[in-house]
């Protein structure tokens, strides 16, 4: 790759950058109340009053689309923190320290990771009940497995390193080594992993949301409105395409930047 | 979305499936006596239609062990009793030739018509009927039927037919004998091989595939137009819509005003209503809702008609109170105007019942349903108006039927209630201070006196009416529940298929159906 500019990294951060952004403006304002209903005619086609239209319910799409991004981008970043710090804090453990925890430990997360992870949301949230706080912990759990190998892969290299090796000979201790030597250092994993896990953080709440599981109405979620707009797809085309189109954004935009950061690290 | 209607009513129907009524507004073509072979067009199309449903026939094709409302609604065809519904509600005699009922109510003659022969060619004698009802009796899935025959202390035979003898006068007796098929005494395996009197014989099943019926020469009555009907199973209600827009199905029923309006292939499309009481149900035993006033501030504060035009481009008829219009004798269509929508006036009774600043409260929907989901969208935004502050919790159909239903652990829901036979008390009796099924804890002295009045039997068909209207009116005046709807219901049919009528119950009745 050399110096040449990395187009991936360029391309993802700023689309990224500004689907973000507009999530973010969607949780402190929006044109018209996104539950407000005969806010303009059902089904209105787009205009300069409706950027995206209106739904079966009057409701203004954009408005919709802006706050959804806003409640599944909440959600992938609540799913995302607890899989990242539990995954790591067990991925570390384990790589460091190895032995038979380690091994109980890495054929449980293989355990987990060979279920289809909706098929176990789902039974997390039909014994739980429905609801975001559910999904938000459902999916949670579901995302350790992935951080936790990422993390123990990378710490089980280091520990072999010549520099750890140093600092054990020279007496320091285990949780200095772990916090101030390898937690550094796996940075460089950590970072598209968080992105790629942002990836499909936003994918699985699509998907929950769009099996009625996720959140609930009248709030919106983009899952939530790709299910509700099948029924119009003919009469209001713009209603599913909008939907679609910000989950699409989304997840183009996370790829581009993860695989941009890859191509970094790897440069 | 197809199969969570009949999700819906595979449950809210869980009895059985007659409801009852008169008078419905829909295109009814009389029967031609002559159709076979008198069509004009050049290329005659063979009598045989294909019709789309939206589940397969799982449950049982055993008359009294079917259950889901789709079922019934096939095999009404097949089927019938001593007396059976038509489709403005009244019951006409079918396997016996006239009915009697003595002055004191207890004594039933139906006396048995000449030539009633089973599809298996036997010919429909005392034996049978009298197999049928013990039968049915004993081992009916169908607890209000059961109920009502327990009440039977004699079956014998006698002027030219059936007398039966009831230990206590019951006048609901007769919709309930409309429930109780005649089967023969000995009868092959029903549950594979129905045989019944009806119009139509039952030929195959194939799972998940189809179910074939043909005419039944050997018919009493009026011979049916069509000479097979071939309803082809979809259970994915997108496959259902693509194959009737292609042309490739003559017949859909139950579809909703988002299909009508994107449906292209130039069939007719028939409105009809669903036979069903949709409302806010609130708990009186929770408060606010042991308030009076606090339930008349919903009513005014809810606006019906916004909400069907929002919800069903103002498809939909109002309801007022627990009865549905197909039951034109007892539905007073001005009770829906009691409330009319007036956010002032529902302020002003908030703050006279002591909550000025609105109150908040969980609305509880099942989410098999969308139409009850999008109401309750609706009405959520609507409650806002006046301070109430609604939260709507999604729960799946178990759940519902678990915690809500049987529970009564609940403090509004918003569902659908249809009828379970042919009579006023089937929507009536819920209501009563101590009725099982009185989920929403109603206690109205007033009330349950006047429900006891219209089961006296020693009154008057027309006092029995005139009290089954007050109790309507008591439902209304104390805003027993937030009263909403009868949804519509949406049949397509193909532009030369005519006939079609609506029935006050969830059939679809197919000796009426003959091409142009």
């Amino acid at each position: 790759m050399g110096k040449r500019t990395n187009l991936f990294l360029l391309l993802g951060g700023g689309l990224t950058a500004l689907m973000v952004g507009l999530a973010l403006l969607g949780t402190f304002w929006t044109p018209y109340s996104p539950t407000a209903m005969g806010a303009g005619e059902k089904f209105a086609p787009p205009s300069l009053a409706h950027l995206l239209g209106t739904d079966n319910f009057g409701r203004d799409v954009f408005s919709r689309v802006l706050q959804g991004m806003g409640a599944s981008l909440l959600i992938a970043a609540c799913v995302v923190a607890i899989g990242c710090l539990a995954g790591t804090l067990v991925g570390c453990l384990c790589g460091y320290f190895g032995g038979p925890a380690d091994y109980l430990l890495t054929r449980l997360c293989d355990a987990v990771t060979a279920f289809p992870s909706v098929l176990l949301a789902l039974v997390i949230v039909s014994l739980a009940g429905r609801g975001t706080a559910q999904i938000v912990v459902a999916l949670g759990i579901l995302f350790i497995p992935s951080f936790a190998r990422l993390v123990r892969g990378e710490t089980a290299r280091h520990r072999q390193a010549n520099y750890i090796q140093s600092a054990r000979l020279m007496g320091v201790s285990h949780g200095r080594i772990l916090t101030a030597h390898i937690l550094p250092n796996l940075w460089g994993v950590l970072g598209p992993g968080v992105v790629i896990g942002f990836n499909n953080a936003v994918l699985s709440e699509a998907s929950m949301s769009f099996l009625g599981l996720g959140v609930q109405p009248p709030f919106p979620s983009l899952g939530s409105m790709l299910s509700d707009s099948q029924t119009y797809l003919q009469r209001a085309p713009w209603y599913a395409l909008s939907a679609g189109m910000a989950i699409a954004l989304l997840i183009l935009g996370f790829s581009l930047l993860a695989e941009g950061l890859q191509r970094r690290r790897r440069a | 979305m197809k199969k969570r209607i009949l999700a819906l009513f595979l449950a809210v129907g869980v009895l059985s499936g007659l409801l009852g009524g008169c008078q419905e507004a829909t295109p009814t073509d009389p029967i031609p006596s002559d159709t076979n072979g008198t069509s004009t067009q050049a290329p005659q199309k063979p009598a045989e239609i294909a019709v789309g449903i939206a589940q397969d026939l799982d449950d049982s094709l055993d008359p009294y062990h079917m259950t889901a409302a789709g079922t019934r609604e096939v095999m009404f065809n097949v089927f019938e009793g001593l007396v059976k519904p038509d489709s403005r509600g009244n019951l006409v005699p079918a396997v016996a030739e006239s009915y009697a009922i003595s002055p004191d109510g207890l004594t039933y003659t139906f006396p048995l018509r000449e030539g009633v022969t089973f599809h298996n060619g036997k010919e429909c004698t005392f034996e049978d009927v009298l197999y049928s009802f013990q039968t049915c009796a004993a081992d009916s899935v169908n607890s209000t039927v059961v109920a009502a025959l327990s009440n039977v202390a004699d079956i014998s035979e006698g002027e030219g037919g059936v007398v039966i003898t009831l230990t206590a006068p019951d006048p609901d007796f007769l919709s309930m004998a409309a429930s109780v098929y005649i089967i023969p005494k000995d009868g092959t395996d029903q549950a594979a091989h129905p045989v019944g009197t009806g119009p139509f014989r039952f030929v195959s099943r194939s799972i998940q595939e189809n179910v074939i019926l043909e005419r039944f020469d050997g018919y009493y009555g009026a011979k049916p137009a069509l000479e097979r009907v071939t309803y082809r199973i979809f259970e994915d209600g997108n496959a259902l819509f693509t194959a009737l827009n292609s042309g490739a199905l003559d017949l859909v029923a139950h579809l909703t005003v988002d299909q009508v309006e994107s449906l292209t292939n130039g069939y007719q499309v028939l409105e009809g209503t669903m036979n069903l009481v949709q409302a806010m149900y609130l708990n009186h035993a929770e408060a606010p809702f042991d308030s009076e006033l606090v339930r008349q501030a919903l009513c005014y504060a809810v606006d019906v008609d916004a909400m069907l035009a929002l919800t069903a481009d103002g498809h939909g008829t109002k309801v007022g109170s627990s009865m549905y219009p197909a039951f034109g004798k007892y539905f007073d269509p001005a009770l829906a105007d009691r409330y009319p929508h007036d956010v002032e006036k529902a302020k002003s009774l908030l703050a006279e019942a002591g909550y000025p600043d609105g109150f908040s409260f969980t609305l509880t929907v099942p989410s098999n349903y969308d139409p009850h989901v999008d109401t309750a969208t609706v009405l959520v935004e609507q409650l806002k108006e006046v301070g109430v502050d609604a939260k709507l919790e999604l729960v799946e159909w178990n759940t519902w039927l678990e915690d809500v239903y049987a529970g009564r652990n609940f403090q509004a829901t918003l569902v659908g209630f249809d009828a379970s036979t042919l009579t006023a008390s089937a929507m009536l009796a819920r209501w009563v201070t101590d009725n099982g099924k009185n989920m929403i804890n109603y206690a109205n002295p007033d009330y349950d006196s006047a429900y006891a009045a219209a089961q006296d039997p020693s009154h008057t068909e027309e006092e029995q009416t005139a009290y089954y209207k007050e109790c309507l009116d008591i439902l209304s005046r104390t805003a027993a529940n937030v009263y909403l709807q009868d949804l519509a219901d949406f049949v397509a049919v193909a532009p030369n298929l005519k006939g079609y009528e609506f029935y006050p119950l969830y059939v679809m009745d197919m000796s009426l159906l003959f091409f142009e």
